[in-house]
C-alpha cells in the first residue's frame, strides 16, 4: 500500500476507458459548441476545452486520493460549504438581490454544485458509521434528514430549484441504497404527491409559470412555453441522421434558445439528428454503469455508497436535462454534463469521476495484495 | 429485540444488492424512456417538426400579384393596372424611428392623424411585414423619397399597381370596385397573408368581387432566411408571382359607355343583346358611381352623395331594380292568345272603359274597334282585358315565363332580382286569395303582379326576335347550352315581330318618332308605361288623369321599350328602363333608337349623342362635376376633400 503510493504510478493503471469515454462525450460536446457558435471555436468551444482539460486534470489527480483520506475530509467539507451557502445568503441579503455564488478573485465559485457529491459522501459516511442493526431505527433516519434538509433547504431558498431536486434526489439515492425501511419512500412518497398542491402554493411566479407550461407547453408557444416549444422543434426536425454538422437552422437562427447551455442537447439533435442523440444517451450510459460497477464491487459500506450516489448524481444530471429539452420535465435549469457550456457542471461530474476513480484504483489495488 | 431489528452486516449487503438492481433497472428504464422519446420526436413527428422548423427560417416578404383586367369582347380593356407609386416602412430595417417617421411626414405632407396612424402601426407591427405610410402618391414625391432612401433606413418606396377604369361612370354598376380588404374579409379567408399586404385591393362589388378568384392571382415573394430576432441571414430563391387572370366580357365597351351616356340625367338602364349569342352587348345603369373614387378609398362625402341621391347611383338597375312590364308585354301575351287559338283577325271594340264586376278598366284613348296588330301596334288594353279574358291565366303565364319573366339567369352578379310572374297558385300563397278575372285583366297589360328587370325585358325580346330560348351571357366564351326553339309557330312569331315592327314604322304605331333615320334598317319595337301610382276613381271623374308632368318625379310612371333590329332578320335585341320616365315612346324608346342606330352608323349615332348631351349641359363628366359642385355647396362644403 505504502509503496504504491510513493511510485509514481503508471499511467496503465489509469482507468483508461472510462477517461477515453469521458473525453469523447466532452469531444462530441465541443463540436456541438463550436456548430452552435456559427462554426467558430469561439467564444465557447475553447474555453470549454480549456475547463474540461482542468477538471480533467484535477479528476486524475484526486483518483490519487485515499479512501481513508476522503472519508477524513468528508464532514469538514460539508461543514465548509454550508457555511458557504449561508454566506451566499447573506452575501444576497447585504446586496439586496438573489445570488448564488461567491466571487473569490478570477473564479466564481457556486457553493451549491460542490453540494451535490458533498451531499453524497456525507451521507455514505454518517451511515458508514451507523451500526448495522440501527438502520431501522429512528437514529438512522433524522439526523440524515437534517444533513440533507440543511443544504436543500438553503439552496431552494437561492432559489435553485434545479440544483435542490438535484440534491435531494443524491441524497434519497444514498439512503435507500443504504437500507432504511421501504415503507419510508414508499410513505413519503404518497406524501409528496399529497403535498405538491402545497408545495405549488409556495413557488416563484416564474416557477410556477414553467410548471404550466411544462403540463402544456403549447398554450404559450412565443412566451414562456418558446423554450420547450423551439427544443422539441429542433429535435424533432433532426429526424433520425439529422440535418448535418453546421446545417442546424434552429440553432444557428437563435430560435433555439439556452442553444449551448442547457439545451445544448436540442442543438445536437438537430444536427447529429436521433443517432448522434442515442450515442449520446448510450456514452453517458456506460460512464454511470462504470460507476455502479465501481460501486458493486466495493468492499467498504462507505465506498458503496459513495460510488453509488456518485453515479446517480451523474444519472441525475443526464436524466433531468435529457426529460427538460425533451419535454418530460419541467424547465428547472440543469444542463447537460460535459456537453453544456459552462464550468460549474464540468467541475461537479469530475469531481465525482475522481473520486470514483480514486475508488476504483483502490478495488483494484486490493484485489491485487489479497 | 423483535426479530426484523436483528440486522447484521450480512443482511445489509443482500438489500444493499438488491436495491443496486432496483437502482440499475431504473436507469435503465429511463434510459430506455429517453431513447423512446427521442425516437417519437425525431421519427413519428418528424414531418411536423421539419414544417416547422422551415416555417421558422424562412420568411416570405410578399410581392402582390398584378390584377388580371376586365377587357370587352374586342379587347378593349374595361378595368385595367396604372402605375402608382407608394411609401413603406420596413419595421425591422428601422434605424431611427423618429427622425424617419419626421422627414416622411415633412416630404409628403402627412396629417398629424396619419402619423398617428403610422406610429400605431409601427407599435404593433414585427418582422418584416410593411407598413404603409402613403398611397398613390405623385411621381415627385416618389422620385425625392427615393433619391434620400439611403439615408433613411427602412423606408421602402415602390412602383405599385392601382386599378383603373378608363370608362369611368360608365361602367361603375357593371365592374364594381375594388377596395383594400376588411379586417372581417381577412378572417374569412382564414388570415390569407396576401389580403393585408399595403396596396393590395380586392373585389368589394360587381364583376371584381364575383370573378375575384380569377382577377387576383398568385402573389410571390422575396424568400429570405431570418433570425429570431428579424436579422436578414440571406435570400433565397424568389417564389415568383402569377398575374392574375383576364376576364373578357361579352360586352362592346363602346356600345355600354354610349348608351350610358345616352341615358343622360335619367335614373334608368338599357340593355342590349346579341340575338343569336344571347352575348350582352351593353348594360348601363346609370347613373352610376366612378370605381376609379373607389380604389383610392373613396371619402365619407362622397359617399354621402352617392348614398342620398334619390337616382339610386349604387344600384345596378339591370338586375336589381324590378319594374311592372306595362305594356311591353303585349307581344308576348299575342303569341300566348295566338296558342290559345284566338285568330289574328278577331275584333273587340274599345270605348275607353271595360266593366268586369264592379271594376272598371281602362284604355289611354278609344280605340273603336281592333284587330290583335292593330292593338299591339296602338297599343290598345280593351283588346287585351278581353282576349286575355278569354284565354285565361292558364295560357298567359306558362308564356310570360317561356319569355323570361321570372327567370333567374347564370350571370356573375351575386344579387340578381327575377320578379315575378304571378298565377293562382302564386296568389294562393302570397296573397292567400283565389284568382279572379280581373287578376288576369291585370296582368294582361303587364301590370298588377307583374315584375321584372330590364334584362328580362331585353331576353324577351330577343326570344321573339330570335324564335329560340336564348340565355343571356357576361363572360365571352362562358359556354352555353344551344338554345331550344321557342314552344311557338313560326306563324305566330312572324306576325308579331311585324306588329312590333308596325309599332315603330306603321301610321299608326306608338312608337312612330323613333324610327331608326337609315334607309335600309329598321327596328321593330314596344312602348311600355308602368304606372306606379294607382290612379282613383276621383282623379278620372274630376277632369281626368293628371299628366306626368304635372307629378311629382318619384311618382312619374316608368317608361319603357323593347326592340329588336332589323324587323326581318333580327340581330340585336335591346330594352330600356327609365324610371319615371314617363311614356314608353317619349323617354325610353329615342335611347334605344340611338343607341341601335349606333350599333349601325357609329357616326350617326355620335352624332345624335352629341345634340343630346348639348340639350342637357354637356358631357357625362361635366355633367358629374357640376353636380358634385352643387351638391357640395348645398350642403356647405369646399369644393373638394383633397388636402391643399
Amino acid at each position: 500500500m505504502i509503496g504504491s503510493t510513493i511510485i509514481p504510478r503508471p499511467l496503465a493503471k489509469l482507468p483508461w476507458r472510462l477517461i477515453f469515454m469521458v473525453s469523447m462525450i466532452a469531444g462530441f460536446g465541443l463540436v456541438v459548441l463550436y456548430s452552435a457558435a456559427g462554426g467558430s471555436i469561439h467564444p465557447w468551444a475553447v474555453k470549454q476545452a480549456i475547463v474540461f482539460l482542468l477538471f480533467l486534470g484535477l479528476a486524475i489527480a484526486m483518483s490519487g486520493l485515499k479512501e481513508s483520506t476522503i472519508k477524513a475530509a468528508t464532514f469538514p467539507i460539508f461543514a465548509l460549504i454550508i457555511v458557504m451557502l449561508v454566506g451566499v445568503e447573506a452575501l444576497g441579503l447585504v446586496k439586496k438581490g438573489a445570488q448564488r455564488w461567491l466571487e473569490l478573485g478570477p473564479i466564481r465559485l457556486q457553493p451549491s454544485e460542490f453540494m451535490k457529491p458533498a451531499i453524497v459522501l456525507t451521507l455514505a459516511r454518517f451511515y458508514e458509521l451507523l451500526p448495522a442493526g440501527e438502520i431501522r431505527k429512528w437514529r438512522a433516519i433524522w439526523p440524515a434528514l437534517a444533513l440533507l434538509g440543511a443544504p436543500a433547504f438553503l439552496i431552494l431558498i437561492q432559489p435553485d430549484l434545479g440544483t435542490c431536486i438535484m440534491v435531494l434526489l443524491c441524497g434519497i439515492t444514498v439512503m435507500f441504497l443504504a437500507g432504511l425501511p421501504l415503507y419510508l419512500f414508499v410513505g413519503s412518497g404518497a406524501l409528496l404527491a399529497a403535498a405538491a398542491p402545497i408545495a405549488f402554493h409556495f413557488m416563484h411566479d416564474y416557477q410556477r409559470k414553467r410548471v404550466f407550461i411544462f403540463m402544456d407547453p403549447e398554450s404559450d408557444p412565443l412566451g414562456a412555453g418558446y423554450h420547450i416549444s423551439q427544443s422539441k422543434i429542433a429535435i424533432g426536425s433532426g429526424g433520425i441522421w439529422g440535418k448535418g454538422f453546421l446545417q442546424g437552422s434552429q440553432s444557428h437562427l437563435d430560435y433555439l434558445p439556452e442553444g449551448h447551455t442547457d439545451f445544448v442537447f436540442a442543438t445536437m439533435a438537430e444536427e447529429w439528428g436521433l443517432v448522434g442523440g442515442i450515442l449520446l444517451i448510450l456514452a453517458f450510459g456506460m460512464v454511470i454503469r462504470w460507476g455502479m460497477k465501481v460501486s458493486a464491487n466495493s468492499k467498504s459500506r462507505f465506498a458503496q455508497l459513495t460510488a453509488a450516489g456518485l453515479s446517480m448524481t451523474i444519472f441525475f444530471y443526464v436524466t433531468i436535462n435529457l426529460m427538460m429539452v425533451m419535454g418530460l420535465a419541467p424547465v428547472v435549469g440543469v444542463p447537460l454534463p460535459l456537453v453544456s457550456f459552462g464550468g460549474s457542471a464540468v467541475m461537479t461530474i469530475m469531481i465525482c469521476l475522481g473520486i470514483l476513480m480514486a475508488l476504483e484504483r483502490q478495488q483494484r489495488t486490493q484485489l491485487r495484495l489479497e | 429485540m423483535s426479530k426484523w431489528q436483528r440486522i447484521t452486516s450480512a443482511h445489509q449487503s443482500l438489500s444493499f444488492s438488491r436495491r443496486m438492481m432496483f437502482v440499475g433497472g431504473t436507469q435503465a428504464a429511463f434510459g430506455a424512456l429517453l431513447a423512446g422519446r427521442m425516437g417519437y420526436l425525431a421519427i413519428t413527428q418528424n414531418e411536423k417538426y421539419n414544417l416547422l422548423s422551415e416555417s421558422n427560417r424562412v420568411q416570405l416578404i410578399p410581392v402582390p400579384p398584378r390584377r388580371g383586367w376586365i377587357i370587352d369582347r374586342n379587347g378593349k380593356p374595361i378595368a385595367i393596372n396604372r402605375s402608382s407609386f407608394r411609401v413603406d416602412l420596413i419595421p425591422q430595417q428601422i434605424v431611427d424611428r423618429q427622425k424617419v417617421v419626421a422627414d416622411l411626414a415633412a416630404f409628403l405632407s402627412l396629417s398629424p392623424d396619419e402619423v398617428d396612424r403610422i406610429n400605431g402601426e409601427l407599435d404593433d407591427a414585427r418582422g418584416f411585414k410593411p407598413v404603409s405610410v402613403a398611397d398613390n402618391i405623385a411621381y415627385e414625391q416618389y422620385a425625392a423619397i427615393t433619391v434620400r432612401q439611403p439615408e433613411l433606413p427602412g423606408v421602402a418606396p415602390s412602383r405599385g399597381f392601382a386599378r383603373f377604369y378608363p370608362g369611368g361612370s360608365a361602367v361603375g354598376q357593371l365592374v364594381g370596385y375594388v377596395g383594400a380588404a376588411s379586417a372581417k374579409e381577412y378572417e374569412r379567408e382564414n388570415k390569407n397573408p396576401l389580403l393585408i399586404i399595403p396596396g393590395v385591393k380586392i373585389g368589394k362589388e360587381g364583376l371584381e368581387q364575383v370573378m375575384e378568384q380569377t382577377l387576383r392571382g398568385q402573389p410571390g415573394g422575396q424568400r429570405v432566411e431570418v433570425t429570431a430576432k428579424g436579422k436578414l441571414v440571406k435570400e433565397l430563391d424568389p417564389k415568383p408571382d402569377r398575374s392574375g387572370g383576364s376576364v373578357k366580357l361579352t360586352i362592346d365597351v363602346d356600345l355600354h359607355q354610349f348608351a350610358a351616356r345616352r341615358i343622360g340625367d335619367q335614373s334608368g338602364s338599357v340593355v342590349v343583346l346579341d340575338v343569336a349569342t344571347g352575348d350582352i352587348l351593353a348594360m348601363p345603369s346609370m347613373p352610376s358611381f366612378d370605381p376609379n373614387n373607389f380604389s383610392d378609398g373613396i371619402s365619407r362625402n362622397e359617399w354621402r352623395m352617392l348614398s342620398e341621391n334619390d337616382h339610386l347611383p349604387l344600384v345596378d338597375k339591370v338586375t336589381e331594380s324590378l319594374y311592372p312590364s306595362g305594356s311591353t308585354i303585349k307581344p308576348l301575351m299575342s303569341l300566348a292568345l295566338l296558342k290559345a287559338g284566338i285568330k289574328p283577325a278577331e275584333r273587340v271594340f274599345c270605348a275607353g272603359s271595360y266593366r268586369v264586376g264592379n271594376a272598371i278598366f281602362h284604355c289611354d284613348k278609344h280605340h273603336g274597334s281592333v284587330a290583335m296588330a292593330d292593338a299591339i301596334m296602338k297599343s290598345c288594353d280593351i283588346y287585351f282585358y278581353e282576349m286575355a279574358r278569354r284565354a285565361g291565366v292558364e295560357v298567359i303565364a306558362p308564356m310570360a315565363r317561356q319569355m323570361g319573366f321570372g327567370e333567374k339567369f347564370d350571370l356573375p352578379f351575386a344579387s340578381q332580382r327575377y320578379g315575378t310572374v304571378p298565377d293562382p297558385d302564386w296568389l294562393m300563397k302570397h296573397s292567400h286569395r283565389k284568382w279572379e278575372v280581373y287578376d288576369t285583366i291585370n296582368m294582361s297589360i303587364g301590370q298588377g303582379n307583374v315584375l321584372v328587370n330590364p334584362l328580362q325585358l331585353a331576353v324577351m325580346a330577343g326570344r321573339i326576335a330570335s324564335g329560340h330560348v336564348i340565355q343571356p351571357r357576361l363572360i365571352a366564351g362562358h359556354p352555353m347550352p344551344t338554345p331550344a326553339p321557342l314552344p311557338v309557330t313560326q306563324e305566330h312569331l312572324v306576325f308579331v315581330r311585324e306588329a312590333m315592327g308596325g309599332v315603330v314604322n306603321s301610321s299608326v304605331g306608338t312608337a312612330g318618332a323613333v324610327r331608326l333615320p337609315l334607309d335600309n334598317i329598321q327596328m321593330a319595337g314596344k312602348t311600355g308605361t308602368a304606372q306606379v301610382r294607382r290612379i282613383s276613381m276621383g282623379e278620372r271623374n274630376s277632369g281626368g288623369v293628371r299628366s306626368n308632368e304635372s307629378l311629382n318625379w318619384k311618382i312619374r310612371d316608368h317608361s319603357l321599350f323593347v326592340a329588336f333590329a332589323p324587323v326581318e332578320q333580327p340581330r340585336y335585341c335591346a330594352a330600356a328602363v327609365i324610371e319615371h320616365g314617363g311614356f314608353g315612346s317619349a323617354v325610353a324608346a329615342p335611347i334605344i333608337r340611338d343607341t341601335l342606330l349606333y350599333l349601325f352608323d357609329k357616326p350617326k349615332g355620335l352624332a345624335a349623342l352629341d345634340t343630346f348631351e348639348a340639350s342637357i349641359g354637356g358631357s357625362l363628366d361635366q355633367r358629374t362635376a357640376a353636380k358634385t359642385a352643387t351638391w357640395r355647396s348645398a350642403n356647405g362644403l369646399p369644393p373638394s376633400d383633397k388636402k391643399a
